[in-house]
């Protein structure tokens, strides 16, 4: 109930934040949340009072344009006062289009895709060898993994056995001009991962047992990366936006946001 | 140069275990002893240097000052958006080590030039960008960047460079160091370029044509002071590089002049054109062909000394 609760708060707050900046990827945003409200509500060990904890997990959002998703999670766990969520996307504003690590709580700012994982690898394989038990996760979207960059750090975790660090694809399917399998089809993608060597389990991305069990049970294999594939619907919980690719670019306009108020059952 | 680069700072990590080195397969003969002396600091990551520096800068997040390596323009224009996004945002304490600045790798082409590495390093913000000249400010450079807390690019030259200094030096990372005095001329160059400068200093010395000679081994930030007092003492500014004519040292000298309202001093950049090297041949002949021979950049002075 805890999930629904954080993951609709996510969504709510979403169609509101990108309304207000009357900016893009609420689609992104919704995508997820149910990945968010899982990873801040149980899986994470990190610690809202003390963001720099030295033993927190590292968690990175390469997929950066989806910040508001995570900034609702932080704000919502207390890293910073929730009124900074109005000032997304605004003039002075507390909180940027894509994820900042200006803002308490985030790991690291990206925003330009392929970027994420080999931070993250680089993180992880320093926890390997200064003996640290934290982990390392990474959420990526398609078009990250249109990326050479997050290819070549496929190959690096892989290399070194990181089972330290964990990716996250929210794979929704949709990329920025259309559907990921008319662009560059990632497909087989599973058998792609398991050929470079990393351990893969695909789940529902909307199922939250399913989501708890994966992360819960991290690394999938001893000695080997892991890989979730969380098969998502962009624009997920909000009927207009929900499998388009359209949700990329547009904002909630005042009517659609009561409406989408409506369809999740709260209003903010 | 490459060899004082990595026997220096081989001994610092030693002494210090916060320090990395992560390649792109690039090194041989040169990394090898840090590779057996620290294996556990130590990462080939392959033909990837988009990866290096997401990797290096990873390991820089958590406390550690990782060196990216490889040579020419590899770690600087293959992997620039890690560089400003990643390593320069966050001021993460990274260390980007080029061998072979300009054309050191002459007659390898072009691919192997880092002829603009200078201009575009920079214009990174959080960037501080080095650059010695002979083997004594390699390995103080090299020294100065370890303790450093934040993004360095390091441009190292490759062969054995003649010592440009006679005196031991005071290296100071945003200080020039004053090689000779003059009043004719302040001829300001960076890099290992500055031997053939030096040569046309001392022939010019000959001829009566007193230079203040100045090593401005950090582009960026650049010592102003020396440069305002350089410009209103000799009433002229020259400078060598072995760059592009855009936006290198040329282009920061001349910004402090402007911002200085210093516009009345006969000014003239000896750099390389703005073209595609396609000329075939060794450093020091392709020098010669663009007019950075030691008797070029004295013909360029004395010219531009006449003119004042």
């Amino acid at each position: 109930m805890e999930y629904l609760r954080l993951a609709t708060l996510i969504r709510a707050y979403a169609v509101r934040m990108t309304h207000r900046g009357k900016s893009g990827h609420v689609g992104s945003s919704l995508s997820m949340a149910d990945l968010i409200s899982v990873l801040y509500t149980k899986i994470l060990r990190v610690n809202p009072s003390q963001p720099d904890w030295q033993e927190r997990d590292r968690f990175i959002l390469s997929k950066g344009h989806a910040a508001a998703g995570v900034y609702v999670a932080l704000a919502e766990k207390g890293f910073f006062p929730k009124d900074w969520l109005d000032t997304y996307y605004q003039d002075n504003g507390r909180l940027s289009g894509h994820i900042s690590h200006h803002v308490p709580g985030v790991e690291f700012s990206t925003g330009s895709l392929g970027h994420g994982l080999p931070v993250a690898a680089g993180m992880a394989i320093n926890a390997k060898r200064k003996n640290k038990n934290y982990r390392i996760f990474a959420l990526l979207s398609d078009g990250d993994c249109n990326e050479g960059s997050t290819w070549e750090s496929i190959m690096f975790a892989a290399q070194h056995h990181l089972d330290n660090l964990i990716a996250i694809l929210d794979y929704n399917k949709i990329q920025a001009l259309g559907r990921s399998k008319d662009i560059i089809d990632l497909e087989p993608l599973t058998e792609k991962l398991k050929a470079f060597h990393w351990a893969v389990k695909e789940i529902n991305g909307h199922n939250y047992q399913q989501i708890e069990d994966a992360l819960t049970n991290v690394p999938l294999e001893s000695s080997k990366p892991s890989f979730i594939i969380a098969h998502t619907i962009k624009g997920k919980g909000v009927s207009f936006f929900e499998d388009t690719v359209s949700c990329h670019y547009k904002y909630a306009n005042e009517e659609e946001l009561e409406k989408a108020y409506n369809e999740l059952g709260v209003k903010i | 140069m490459r060899s004082v680069f990595n026997k220096t700072l081989l001994e610092l990590a030693k002494k210090d275990d916060r320090i990395f080195m992560v390649l792109a397969d690039i090194g041989y003969g040169e990394i090898e002893p840090f590779a057996q002396a620290f294996p556990d600091r130590y990462f080939n990551v392959g033909v990837a240097e988009q990866n290096m520096t997401g990797i290096a800068c990873g390991i820089a997040m958590e406390g550690n000052i990782p060196v990216t390596y490889s040579i020419a323009n590899f770690p600087t224009l293959r992997c620039l958006e890690q560089i400003r996004n990643d390593v320069c945002y966050h001021n993460a304490n990274v260390k980007i080590v080029i061998i072979g600045g300009g054309v050191a790798y002459g007659p390898l082409g072009i691919s192997h030039h880092s002829t603009e590495d200078l201009a575009i390093m920079r214009a990174l913000p959080n960037m501080v960008v080095l650059a010695p000249s002979d083997l004594a400010e390699a390995s103080e450079a090299t020294k100065a960047m370890i303790k450093y807390d934040g993004p360095i690019y390091y441009r190292c030259g490759y062969k054995k460079e003649p010592p440009i200094h006679e005196d031991s030096i005071n290296f100071k990372i945003g200080r020039a160091i004053t090689v000779c005095d003059g009043t004719d001329a302040g001829v300001i160059y960076t890099g290992t370029i500055g031997y053939n400068a030096k040569l046309a200093v001392k022939e010019l010395d000959k001829k009566g044509i007193k230079c203040r000679f100045i090593s401005m081994h950090t582009v960026k930030p650049i010592d102003s002071e020396i440069i305002v007092k350089a410009a209103k003492e000799t009433g002229a500014i020259i400078t060598v590089e072995e760059h592009n004519m855009m936006g290198g040292l040329g282009g920061a000298v001349a910004e402090v002049l402007m911002d200085s309202n210093l516009t009345n001093i006969k000014c003239k950049r000896i750099a390389l054109p703005d073209v595609n090297i396609s000329k075939v041949g060794s450093q020091e002949w392709l020098r010669e062909q663009y007019g950075m021979s030691p008797q070029g950049i004295a013909d360029t002075i004395e010219k531009t000394v006449r003119q004042k």
